[in-house]
Formats: C-alpha cells, structure tokens, sequence
C-alpha cells in the first residue's frame, strides 16, 4: 500500500517533468504545443458541458426524490451477501453504458459521503478501472460490421468485474 | 442514451410525487445545474493543462515512439496478425493513447484497428463470414475494455472539487486495479484463443 501512495503524490509530477524535459531534449517548441493542446482540452470541456448539465439535474432530481436510497435499499439485501455495497451499484452499472451518466452519480456520491470516505474512494476507483462496455463494443463493432461478438462481452464483464473487486478491496486498505 | 436520460427524470418526478419530495426536486434541479457549470468551469483549468501536456509527449514523438516498442507484446496477443500489417500500428496507437488518458486520439486509432482486423477476417474467412468477430477483435476489445487508463486526471479534478484533502491518493490503486483488470482480460483472451483454436 505505501509504494501505492508514494506512487500517487509522484506520478503527475514526474510524468510532467520527462514530458516537458524529453520535449526540449527533441528541440520540441514544448509552449507552443503546450497552448495547442490546451485550446483542445477547453474546447473539450465546452462540450461535454451541456451533457453534464443535463445528467446532474437527471442526478439531482432522482436522489432527492428519494427514489435512490430506495433502490439501493431494495439491492442491499442482494449486494451485501457478496461484500458489494449497494450504494455503489447504480454508479457501477451506469458506468457500463455511459461516462458522463456515471460521472453524475459519482459526484452525487462525493456529496453524500465526501471524498474521502470508503465509498468515495471506492466510486473514484471503479470509474478510473472500468470502461463503458456496450458504448465501445457498439461503436467498434458497427466500425467493423460486425453483428456476432462471441466472447468479447463475457470478457469485457469479466475484466471489469475484476478491476471493480480490487478497487473495493483497496479502498478498504486506503 | 435519450431513454436513459428521459427515464431518470421522468421516474425521479413521478417518485417525488408519490413521496411529496416535490419541493426537494425543484430546488435539486435548479441547484445541480448551476452546480454543472461551477464543475466545469474548474475542469476547464485542469482539461486543458493536461491535454496541453498530452499534447507535448505526442509532438516529441513519445506516443509513436510507445506504440513502436508495444510490438512483441502485440505479436503475443495477437499472433496470427502479420508482423507488418497496419492493424499493429492501429491497435499499438490505440492501447498506448488509452494508457495516457488521449481519448480522443485512441478512438480514431481504435476504429482504424477494426476495420484493418475486419479486412483481415475478409481475407481468411471470406466476405460471407465477415458479421462473425474474430479472435484477434475480442481480444482487442476486451483488452480495451478492461481500462488500461495510468491517471485518471477527470477522477482526480472531481476530486479536489469536491474538497478531498488529497485528490491524487487514488492513482497508485487505480494504476492496480487496472492492471489487474487487464490481466484478467488477457488470461481469459488467451484461454480462449487456445481453447477454441478450431474455429477462427
């Protein structure tokens, strides 16, 4: 666990310092390219702002309805014989069909529960594990004109599964 | 998406109503949207720093230098794929822009890998077989899937938003849980490649 948490406080440090300092050892204009590619991340943001909007108030309305806590109530009793807290379950489907969808639940976690907490740390970590399965297989097959997947979803639901058991599991630890 | 959107909102109303949390739902509207663009103004800054930095490994070369060295890890996960054939590249460009969180770059790469996996399929299993994925594009896509991202930089901007003491504390576990993932992914690409060596 220790070598984990050195590896979080170094990480985005020393991967800023190789690529800027391997930037300038190319005699790469490294500031030019920097505001390029900042432009591209603004623009980014511009435009998957309207789509947050939209899926925090779907989010907001939901939670204080009250028909959250309802569903995660009705699941505890499943999710618990296995170790699975079932506030985690609506932000762990949801992440299998679409990003920002997650990302809205994943902040109304943060808000319930802080950050910091077991559950927050667990969201943080099965959103930055998992991938959004049927969008990719949907766009990369139909690329493909593909119509028969064989193992590829038993896989992919494998793998995530996986990666979200470690990311509890590590909560736990943190 | 519109199903899913157009349900959560029409589901939440109509529970309000039955649970008189009414009011609650038009103050949560109202403040989850204004609370949408406080979000974004802050990920505004941390977006286009990173993706400006992204920008400078991808102009020095690092990206095309990565993707240059994946190649005996590729001819291990997909060894019937020729050793010069685009496909390599495509899916080499794909997986080293996923580990650096270049979403916009591993996407394009992405489909160019499956059309070049799909021509291939064409070639061998000729154009009446060509809607059956292959084994090369399960493994691809499942290793895709399983994540392969280093620093989730959104994960750790929501973070600080949301007052963490210390946003960054979950790449370390993040990078392990996703490697486990990815082992799973390929453990189980290749029991199958194997066990189902009959059928291309």
């Amino acid at each position: 666990m220790k070598v984990l948490l050195f590896l979080s406080d170094a990480m985005i440090p020393l991967l800023i310092f190789s690529i800027v300092g391997y930037g300038i050892m190319q005699k790469q204009k490294v500031y030019d390219d920097f505001i390029e590619g900042a432009k591209d991340g603004f623009r980014t943001v511009i435009d998957i702002m309207s789509t947050l909007i939209g899926l925090m108030v779907a989010v907001g309305v939901l939670r204080a309805s009250g028909f959250l806590e309802f569903v995660s109530g009705g699941l505890a009793v499943v999710t618990e014989k296995v170790g699975f807290p079932a506030e985690l379950l609506p932000v762990s489907v949801v992440k299998m069909f679409s990003s920002s969808a997650a990302t809205g639940l994943l902040l109304d976690i943060y808000k319930q529960y802080g950050t910091d907490s077991f559950l927050g740390l667990s969201a943080s970590l099965i959103l930055s594990s998992t991938e959004t399965i049927f969008y990719t297989m949907s766009i990369y097959f139909m690329t493909a004109k593909v119509t028969k997947t064989r193992y590829t979803l038993a896989g992919a639901l494998l793998a995530t599964a996986g990666g979200m058991a470690v990311s509890i599991l590590l909560a736990g630890m943190m | 998406m519109n199903y899913l959107w157009g349900g959560m909102i029409l589901i939440g109303i109509v529970f309000a109503g039955f649970n008189g949390t009414l009011p609650a739902v038009t103050e949560a509207a109202l403040d989850s949207a204004k609370e949408a663009v406080t979000l974004c103004i802050t990920m505004m800054g941390v977006m286009s720093f990173w993706v400006g930095i992204m920008k400078i490994a991808e102009k020095a070369g690092i990206i095309d230098g990565a993707a240059k060295k994946m190649a005996p890890c590729l001819s291990f996960l997909f060894p019937e794929v020729p050793k010069s054939h685009p496909a390599n590249r495509y899916i080499a460009t794909n997986m080293i822009a996923n580990i650096f969180g270049l979403g916009w770059a591993a996407t394009p790469a992405g489909l160019k890998a499956m059309e070049e996996l799909g021509k291939l399929n064409i070639e061998r299993n000729g154009p009446r077989n060509a809607h059956i994925a292959t084994r090369e594009m399960c493994t691809f896509l499942i290793i895709n899937i399983s994540s392969l991202q280093l620093i989730p930089v959104n994960i750790i901007a929501y973070r600080g938003q949301y007052g963490s003491v210390n946003p960054s504390v979950i790449i370390g576990p993040a990078i392990l849980a996703t490697c486990v993932s990815t082992l799973i992914a390929v453990v189980f690409c290749k029991i199958m490649y194997c066990g189902r060596r009959s059928v291309r």
